[in-house]
């Protein structure tokens, strides 16, 4: 069985690609299956760092290009979770130092080996981008809800189809149901009306994030965390389980007042 | 008025710009007016200059240039018989040799009034950083994004939502009117009108058109 290559995107910078990479691998990995995570922000590798893996790197992706070492030889398994592996960036080079058919020829020997391909996909829209995107069967945009954010997404999501990558599924990061009751906030429904692509799945805001990219533990190994429950959701939905997206709604005031009156 | 020191054709490859004869000042006088006349329309484009057997330095050649930069169009090659010209044009790195499948391109503006305007139908949804480019009429049947462009030497009609820039009449013709079922343009234009419409925090709830009166462009809800 071969595996499914998905290249994890944005367009724009700081939305949680990379959060999104790391806890979707651990998810999957979780849920047993063997998950290989590509860094393909070279340059500015941060990959290695969320997974908690950065003092374990000997041998990185661009090595592996330029024949300094065999492909093994520069995955790094999870200690932890024994099915997940990372192929990390180089931090010294930058994108040109690989070709999208490089790209394309890793991941083919990668194939055979794993279930999951996860390409963590730099910002922008230039030759990091058309490098991680190179390989992908499937494709995820990462988006928050503003508009900058969402700019940046549609003009993706026009990049990618007229690539013939197929139509990519959205994941809506950093939603604040308050901040959207506010109306402070784009809702769900105002950023799937201008990208109008499927939703893979919403990961509410959750201050826990910044604490575990900073320690390297993924939140999709946190049984209580709301945002770690969202990706393990997510996880489920991309092996193909019907997993209804949470209800993040606010309690308004009315419901407060009803239930204190009720119970 | 149709002038013949200076021709503007559409080939597949940009455009080819044909300086006739006469006084080059004067030339290119009209082909700066010419540029300008269908400033939007040309933007981005790039041009091959036909001059036949006049001479060209190599400061005249960047001079010409230099005003099609400005118009918003590229020089990148020179077709022409004179051999100081062609030596001048390698000099400066443009092609000169040139086999150019020629597609004429409609009469000017003046010539062609909106009724007698190609149109062209596109059935999809511009998402940010696409643009449409047509010298007709543009029906869209799909939305634009915000960040996405249509221009057109006609009117556009969009089916569906229309939150992107838009410039309608883009060659000069102030008739031009632009329609949506939800008009929300981030920017609009026709002829050389401009308008920047108030951020409505919800789209309209109804069909629009927005068209040049008295001096100003006015939006009305289009009652049938």
């Amino acid at each position: 069985m071969s595996a499914t290559a998905i290249t994890i995107t944005s367009g724009k910078g700081g939305v949680g690609k990379t959060t999104t990479t790391a806890n979707l691998g651990v998810a999957l990995a979780v849920l047993g299956k063997r998950v290989v995570t590509i860094d393909a922000d070279i340059g500015l590798r941060n990959l290695d760092m969320v997974m908690g893996l950065e003092n374990r790197i000997v041998y990185d992706l661009v090595d592996v290009v330029e024949g300094r070492c065999r492909l093994r030889q520069a995955l790094i398994r999870d200690k932890r979770l024994t099915e997940l592996h990372l192929l990390p960036a180089a931090q010294t080079r930058d994108k040109t130092a690989v070709s999208p058919e490089q790209m394309v020829e890793v991941c083919n020997q990668l194939r055979p080996a794993f279930d999951f391909i996860l390409i963590d996909s730099p910002a922008g829209i230039e030759q990091g981008f058309k490098n991680a995107i190179a390989p992908a069967d499937q494709v995820i945009i990462v988006t928050t809800p503003e508009v900058s954010a969402v700019r940046d997404a549609d003009r993706i999501v026009g990049l990618i189809e007229a690539g013939e990558k197929g139509t990519p599924r959205l994941i809506l990061n950093r939603l604040n149901p308050d901040m959207v009751r506010r109306g402070q906030m784009l809702s769900q429904m105002d950023v799937l009306e201008i990208l109008a692509i499927d939703l893979l799945g919403i990961i509410p805001e959750d201050r826990q994030v910044v604490i575990s990219t900073n320690q390297g533990l993924p939140l999709a190994l946190d049984g209580k965390s709301p945002a770690g429950q969202a990706f393990r959701n997510i996880a489920g939905r991309l092996m193909g389980q019907a997993i209804p997206i949470m209800a993040l709604e606010p309690e308004g005031m009315l419901t407060r007042l009803a239930r204190a009156i009720w119970k | 008025m149709v002038d013949a020191a200076v021709t503007i054709k559409g080939t597949t490859d940009g455009l080819v710009i044909s300086l006739g004869d006469g006084p080059l000042e004067g030339v290119l006088a009209e082909m700066e007016s010419r540029l300008a006349s269908r400033a939007s329309f040309f933007l981005g484009g790039r041009v091959a200059l036909r001059v036949a057997d006049r001479p060209l330095s190599v400061e005249q050649l960047q001079a010409i240039g230099a005003k099609m930069e400005q118009a918003g169009v590229t020089l990148w090659a020179v077709e022409g018989e004179h051999p100081a010209t062609l030596v001048a044009a390698r000099e400066l790195g443009l092609e000169t040799n040139l086999r150019l499948a020629q597609v004429p391109i409609p009469p000017a503006p003046e010539e062609l009034t909106l009724e007698e305007m190609p149109g062209r139908v596109f059935r999809r949804t511009l998402r940010a950083g696409q643009e449409i480019h047509h010298m007709g009429h543009v029906t869209l049947i799909g939305d634009v994004n915000p960040g996405a462009e249509v221009i057109a030497g006609g009117d556009v009609i969009v089916w569906g939502k229309l939150r992107g820039k838009v410039h309608a009449g883009a060659m000069g013709d102030e008739g031009a009117v632009v329609c949506a079922l939800q008009l929300a343009p981030s920017q609009i234009r026709i002829g050389s009108y401009i308008a920047q419409p108030p951020e409505r925090s919800r789209l309209p709830k109804s069909p629009e058109v927005a068209s040049v009166q008295q001096g100003a462009i006015v939006v009305e809800r289009w009652d049938g």
